[in-house]
């Protein structure tokens, strides 16, 4: 992604250059395209499913397999358009994929595969707020809303970090979508779990995972997939993509070091349940600095995210009495804020330019993160009401909630023993 | 005729079975059941939060047997179960007013 704007906006005469199809590039991209995919109706279906009550595990399954589906749609109708069309403030000229054909080329790839993989970015995106409005809302509203989302919140915020938006564009280094997917999904899921309310049983009776055998299936294909997503952002084959492996695949580790070194601090007990929401905690810290991090900073960005993501469920999550199902909020927000900040901190030599100010990058990051939580929680919000508004109402009836929504809204059962 | 009622731990069903079965009991009934006394629950910890599960498993074994048996199939029972460990268990004997084989029509001390 980076090198692909740097091209762009710095040295536009490369652009020509570039302007061939390469193969290694393009070979790359369609595979990692594909472990993207794979991120939302496996990866984070399960690790979701996993996480809520035997009652609603397909209703959760169900809304990351529906994000995907629909925000594929959505995608490239409009999204795609408005997220790297021609503008300022948002993009246009692309609707339906207007004018792109199988010959056309962006940077050394075929644009209808950077439609493609930019593609699961949003629904991906949309899946992650999910896991914070689950066992209450109803079905129909969220897919109205997750249609909604990718065209009025997600595609403007992806443009102005990287499709060539340009007032809106702090300067800064996002580059695999740490603001961009995993601060707004946090902060779109916490604006809708206030708007919802508490679920009944929140804080007055035991809310126990289906299963974390599920969970930790589902963090290791997130984490499986998290190669794509990061290495996959290069847009090429080359050795920044190896690089961004690499540091990926590093701070996963120290997630769930980081994570279950803390639990057993506090708890004197190393859950499973927690080395995997670690693990997805350090690939969440790690997004962003994935193209320019070395492997001492992954170290760190990883480390610091699994022990963040702890404290924040464990500790701040009961300070603020706001019924987050799953914790995206958390674990997608609050580090993904973390994982902004060590992006302009730890820089690896190959990446750091001669002239780099760190504070001024920082202000960068944080102008990027506090557009990202205002824009996104406002604009949720209202399109949380629209969809509500056209479903009739977003929240499932009382006894719905409590007999669950996998019998109630599908007329299925996740386990028929 | 008594009944002789035991809740026990689950690990201990196979010792206490054999131990009966060596002092000529070869007939009882066992149920899984959940429950709580002195020894309480367990907790779990899922992502930060401590749920406490107060109802543990525990094996109900009952047996009917002839009066003279009794403290011999209570004694057995406490030996075989007994950890030393808070949770092992109680054990209850009531009368049994009647018994009858539904094969045979049998009755009483010729039923057990």
């Amino acid at each position: 992604m980076k090198r692909f704007f740097l091209a762009l906006l710095a040295l536009p005469s490369l652009v020509f250059a570039e302007d061939t199809l390469n193969s290694g590039d393009t070979a790359w991209m369609l595979v990692a395209t594909a472990f993207v995919m794979l991120m939302t109706p496996a990866g984070l279906a399960l690790f979701y499913g996993g996480l809520t009550r035997s009652k609603n595990v397909l209703n959760t399954i169900g809304m990351s397999l529906g994000a995907y589906a629909v925000g594929t749609l959505v995608w490239v109708l409009v999204g795609y358009s408005i997220a790297f069309g021609d503008g300022d403030f948002i993009g246009t000229g692309k609707v339906l994929l207007s004018g792109i054909t199988s010959d056309t080329l962006s940077g050394t790839i075929p644009e209808l595969l950077f439609v493609a993989f930019q593609g699961t970015f949003a629904a991906i995106a949309v899946a992650i707020a999910s896991g914070s409005m689950i066992e209450r809302v109803k079905f129909s509203t969220y897919i109205v809303f997750a249609a909604l989302w990718i065209v009025a919140v997600y595609a403007p915020i992806t443009h102005w970090a990287w499709g060539g938006g340009e007032t809106l564009n702090f300067g800064e280094m996002d580059f695999a979508g740490g603001t961009v997917v995993h601060l707004n999904a946090g902060v779109a899921g916490f604006v809708v779990a206030i708007i919802l309310g508490r679920r009944k049983d929140y804080g007055k009776v035991a809310i126990k995972p289906f299963s974390p055998v599920l969970v930790s299936l589902g963090a290791a294909l997130l984490w499986f997939g998290w190669f794509g997503f990061n290495a996959g952002s290069q847009l090429a084959a080359d050795g920044v993509a190896a690089s961004a492996f690499l540091v990926t695949n590093v701070a996963a580790s120290l997630g769930v070091i980081g994570w279950i070194m803390l639990e057993w601090l506090v708890y004197k007990k190393a859950t499973i349940v927690g080395g995997a929401s670690g693990a997805v905690a350090g690939l969440v810290a790690i997004t962003p600095a994935s193209g320019s991090a070395g492997v001492e900073g992954a170290i760190i960005i990883g480390l610091v995210g699994g022990a963040l993501g702890f404290y924040g469920v464990a500790k701040l999550k009961t300070m603020f009495k706001v019924d987050d199902s799953l914790d995206a909020f958390w674990i997608h927000g609050l580090v993904g804020i973390w994982g902004s900040i060590a992006t302009a901190i730890f820089i690896a030599d190959y990446a750091m330019a001669d002239d780099y100010n760190m504070a001024s990058q920082l202000v960068s990051q944080f102008s990027a993160i506090g557009l990202t939580i205002v824009y996104s929680g406002i604009v949720t919000a209202i399109v949380y009401f629209i969809a509500s508004a056209i479903t009739g109402g977003g929240r499932v009836d009382e006894e719905s909630e409590s007999r669950g929504l996998d019998e109630t809204v599908h007329g299925e059962k996740a386990i028929n023993l | 005729m008594k009944r002789v009622e035991a809740v026990i731990k689950p690990f201990k069903l196979e010792d206490v079975k054999d131990a009966l079965s060596e002092i000529g009991i070869d007939g009882m009934t066992v149920s899984e059941v959940k429950g709580y006394g002195r020894q309480k629950g367990h907790s779990e910890l899922y992502r930060g939060a401590e749920y406490v599960v107060d109802f543990l498993p525990k094996i109900k074994m009952e047996m009917i047997v002839n009066d003279d048996m009794v403290d011999q199939v209570t004694s057995t029972i406490v030996e075989a179960a007994r950890t030393g460990k808070i949770g092992d268990g109680k054990i209850f004997v009531s009368e049994v007013e009647k018994i009858i084989r539904i094969r045979t029509g049998e009755t009483d001390n010729e039923a057990i």
